[in-house]
């Protein structure tokens, strides 16, 4: 069973994504909204991640060695001012999408399983990852007018 | 004769549930003036508080003498707050700017209009000329212009300059509850009416301390108290307030923790089945997802998060669950705190899952702060669209353009309007190039003054101010406007029950001073706005015109004005909505429990309430609401900033009932600057002890970002919070030498964190992390702090009381 390979790299994107909120939301500490948000974030994929953990660790037991290339990196730094804040935003919807489809599959992968206990974690997180987009979404679309057309 | 000062409140009238309140008729008049020799009485409303009591103003010689309460108006039932019986003095300060100024290096010179427009003109045109143009503006105005210079300021910005960057101090004050009404109830506008208060048996005020706030609301709610079957009521505030003193239970709970006493509370009311399952299953949506929420938060979590005994929580939770005409008021406790819509929603949630909503005695008010603050939201001079228009909605902005001829896209729809603390921060960024501040004084009301004080000093920020006296914010204005003020000019202006009164002009400006509505106007004709037509986009000369140009735009929408005359006003106060088919107004919203949650109506498409994500408008449709109410539940989280090793007091900030906002009018009135003459800061007992601190100590409040010094008043705070009033600034301030020295250590918002609630913009200014320095001993001087209100001290403290004198003294008069 494969199941063990999509844990772990929805929970290595997970932690992953909670330590580049904690660097964007520091990086853009003058925009307050985006630090007190990311901050918050940061901690739901934390706990999301620890989630997983106990799952994880269980389904390792019956897996086969992990194929090429499963883990992928879409974050390298922040940037600074306001076009680098789209930008770093952009880099955290990419990774926060990443988790959604993961949470899809491992979803499906719990039905197949019979995993009850699972599929109540990945039905509570999803949702959280969800609203994650969401704000990434909203946020962008209020900062792009003025960076893109009217900052120098 | 009453002593105004000494008893803000007044004598009692009391009356039992469903009669009427009796009239009192308050009156002030200066200089030994009679009703007798008054010439001419003006209608007008309140301007120092968002209660809209409707008066009359007194003139002798062309000179506004004094005022009188309107006996027969829906609303006060000739009653005056003492702000308004004194404060119109303000109106004849020596102070008043009369001629524009303009900056010429570090100095203001006085010039002429053509002058200073002309700058403002020239900077604008060079803005405006390229890519992105638009987004050079911004404009902050306020919650005290009338409806017809708001609605000509958001068709200036919104249609002529095309930018999305127009907000109103409204942000500070009642951001809150627009956002908790839309996300609640489609759109904005209060469900109740102030009759509500003749009908109750219960009151419960969520962070009201409305004695200070709306006396003449509080007159009504004691007169009750004081009657046969008094109603039961309930005070969530974490200072002693006259409004705790007076409740049958008060929660002094520990700041930022709302949200986790009302989902507690809900839990209560749910499992204890004090709900109406028949009205949830008709009226709502999204119970389950409430219940599943609040379940986690039983009596004795909360009691912990809260800092309260669980005994009491259960003692609140009965009187609102056994309760049959339920009266909730919320205000800046929950609106300027942690998770504030989400809190505010909680409050809805319990009006909604107990059918509390339409019917007499069953009335909920999202309260505003500021007289005016109800306009500015209809009309769009903030981050709202016009007639309570859904930016998202492609329909709603498809109108404006038809009504004002423009392109659709010229109308910024393409994202949110932007929020004041956003606009702050593109100007210190320096893409928002030229600021326009009308009736509003950011340099004392935003959080974090020493930041706000340097973006407004950028040299590369044009900023104009347009005001009344040189506040603290146009001392760093570039260009100076003199505006004329209530009783001096025309328009309208509407309360929290959606009561809109006429305020007529009574007397001339001073010198060259203008009307709010003239100066948007001139600015509009000299920048030659034009409709695609190329006619001019706007075409109004006078505050009666616009105001029929308003009605065009309400046609339809929950706040239709459409059949209000100004000549009917003039007769008294109307309630909108006002049409043809109800042309006397209307008294309660939602009484058939229908709500404007339709997609096609609604105002909003909705938000997270943890992080303020929009829900996408294929989303709402989904729920098909069908005029049902939404139900919205968020688990607690803590405040971005709670109390640490170096700062391990919680700061909370509000008002006194004698000064309003910045004082800018209130500090130029004898009686309220005797009254309350500078600023103070709140300690309870325990903790001035810890700190070897006396009362009339002077002691150092200092947090991450500043210093305020400040007389401790010993008294009811609760313990480990510290109180400051937020209306002192400094342009009366007599210590240091001059602008920049020793002078800004008195503003509460030197302290203030920047932060805002999520979903309504609100900043967060009664929670920040403080620490207290004793500096001098008082030398047996009490603190300056009044002794009415939430800084009265303790009995038998041997301060004297706060009194007025002869100077102060006003007749009330029944029936």
């Amino acid at each position: 069973m494969h199941l063990a390979h999509y844990l772990g790299l929805l929970h290595k994107a997970q932690e992953r994504l909670g330590d580049a909120f904690t660097e964007v939301g520091k990086a853009h500490g003058d925009e307050p909204d985006i630090f007190h948000t990311c901050e918050r974030l940061a901690k739901q994929c934390r706990a999301h991640a620890e989630k997983l953990g106990p799952f994880a660790r269980r389904y390792a037991e019956d897996a086969p060695a992990e194929p090429d290339r499963l883990h992928s990196e879409l974050f390298s730094g922040t940037r600074s001012g306001p076009i680098g804040l789209l930008r770093d935003l952009q880099d955290l919807y990419l990774m926060a999408a990443q988790c959604d489809i993961c949470w899809t599959v491992v979803g499906q992968a719990a039905y197949g399983a019979r995993d009850e206990d699972l599929l109540g974690v990945v039905k509570a997180c999803e949702q959280e990852t969800a609203i994650q987009l969401k704000w990434l979404r909203t946020r962008m679309k209020q900062a792009a007018p003025q960076a893109l057309v009217v900052a120098e | 004769m009453v002593d105004r000062i000494a008893d803000p409140w007044g004598p009692r009238t009391p009356y039992g549930p469903g009669e009427r309140w009796p009239v009192r008729v308050d009156t002030f008049l200066a200089d030994g003036h009679t009703e007798a020799d008054v010439r001419r009485w003006v209608p007008s409303a309140s301007i120092l508080h968002s209660n809209g009591d409707a008066m009359d103003i007194a003139v002798v010689d062309d000179r506004i003498v004094g005022v009188r309460g309107r006996a027969g108006d829906r609303i006060n039932h000739g009653r005056v707050d003492p702000k308004d019986l004194y404060g119109w003095q303000a109106n004849h300060s020596p102070d008043r700017l009369r001629r524009p100024l303009v900056r010429e290096g570090d100095r203001l010179v006085e010039t002429d209009w053509d002058t200073a427009m002309g700058r403002i003109v020239a900077r604008s045109k060079e803005l405006l000329d390229g890519p992105g143009g638009w987004g050079h503006f911004g404009f902050y105005t306020s919650g005290q212009l009338f409806l017809e210079e708001y609605y000509t300021l958001g068709v200036i910005g919104k249609a002529g300059l095309g930018t999305p960057h127009m907000d109103g101090n409204t942000r500070l004050c009642t951001a809150t509850a627009a956002a908790a009404l839309k996300a609640s109830f489609g759109t904005d506008g209060q469900p109740g009416s102030y009759t509500d208060v003749d009908h109750c048996d219960a009151i419960a005020l969520w962070g009201h301390n409305v004695a200070e706030t709306q006396t003449v609301l509080w007159m009504r709610m004691l007169d009750r108290r004081r009657g046969p079957n008094p109603p039961a009521m309930l005070a969530v505030d974490p200072r002693a307030t006259p409004v705790a003193r007076e409740a049958d239970v008060h929660l002094a709970l520990r700041n930022g923790t709302n949200l986790a006493l009302l989902n507690g509370l809900l839990r209560e009311v749910i499992h204890r089945g004090w709900y109406d399952e028949a009205y949830v299953r008709e009226h709502t949506l999204g119970f389950e997802e409430l219940c599943q929420v609040v379940e986690d938060y039983p009596v004795a979590k909360v009691a912990d998060i809260c800092d309260l005994r669980a005994a009491d929580i259960e003692r609140a939770a009965e009187l609102l669950g056994r309760s049959e005409r339920l009266l909730s008021t919320v205000l800046q406790g929950f609106y300027q705190s942690n998770q504030a819509t989400a809190a505010s929603c909680q409050v809805n949630n319990l009006h909604l899952i107990r059918g509390m909503l339409g019917r007499p005695g069953a009335g909920l008010y999202q309260m505003n702060g500021q007289p005016t603050a109800q306009n500015n939201r209809e009309c769009g001079a903030d981050g709202d669209l016009p007639g309570l228009r859904n930016w998202e909605n492609e329909e709603h902005v498809a109108e404006l353009a038809r009504l004002w001829n423009v392109e659709v896209d010229r109308i910024p729809h393409w994202a949110p309007p932007t929020h004041a603390m956003q606009i702050f921060r593109y100007a210190e960024q320096g893409s928002i190039k030229l600021l326009w501040i009308s009736a509003t004084n950011p340099a004392v009301s935003l959080p974090d003054l020493a930041r706000i004080r340097r973006i407004l000093a950028k040299p590369e920020l044009f900023v104009v101010v347009q005001d009344l006296f040189l506040t603290e914010t146009a001392e760093l204005a570039d260009v100076v406007l003199p505006a004329a003020t209530w009783g001096e000019k025309t328009g309208t202006f509407t309360s929290v029950d959606r009561t809109v009164h006429i305020s007529d002009k009574a007397v001339e400006p001073p010198g060259e001073a203008r009307p709010d509505l003239d100066i948007f106007l001139d600015y509009a004709r000299r920048m030659d706005f034009r409709d695609s037509d190329g006619n001019p986009l706007i075409t109004w000369t006078g505050p009666e015109e616009v105001f029929e140009a308003w009605k065009e735009c309400s046609r339809g929408r929950p706040c239709d004005y459409t059949a209000i005359t100004y000549d009917k006003l003039r007769t008294g106060g109307v309630q909108w909505p006002c049409t043809e088919e109800h042309p006397d107004g209307t008294e309660r919203l939602y009484t058939d429990g229908v709500f404007n949650t339709d997609p096609d109506y609604c105002e909003s498409y909705g938000h997270d309430l943890a992080t303020g994500a929009e829900l996408l408008p294929e989303e709402y449709r989904a729920k098909q609401p069908g005029g049902r109410a939404f139900l919205h539940a968020t688990p607690y989280q803590p405040s971005p900033e709670v109390p640490s090793g170096d700062f391990p007091l919680l700061l909370t900030t509000g008002r006194t009932v004698y000064q309003f906002h910045t004082r800018t009018k209130t500090g130029r009135a004898t009686q309220l600057v005797h009254a309350a003459p500078e600023s103070w800061v709140e300690l309870n007992p325990a903790d001035a002890e810890g700190l070897g601190v006396g009362e009339g100590d002077l002691v150092r409040i200092e947090s991450p970002r500043g210093v305020v010094r400040a007389r401790a008043r010993i008294c009811g705070v609760r313990p480990g919070v510290v109180f400051l009033p937020f209306h002192y600034g400094y342009w009366d301030a007599t210590d240091g030498a001059g602008p920049g020295e020793g002078r800004h250590d008195r503003a509460a918002n030197e302290l203030t964190i920047t932060a805002w609630d999520p979903v309504s913009k609100q900043p967060i200014f009664k929670v920040a992390a403080v620490r207290v320095v004793k500096e001098a001993d008082s030398g047996g001087r009490p603190s300056p702090a009044p002794t009415v209100g939430g800084s009265a001290p303790p009995e038998g403290s041997g301060i004297p009381a706060t009194v007025g004198g002869p100077a102060a003294e006003a007749p009330s008069r029944g029936e």
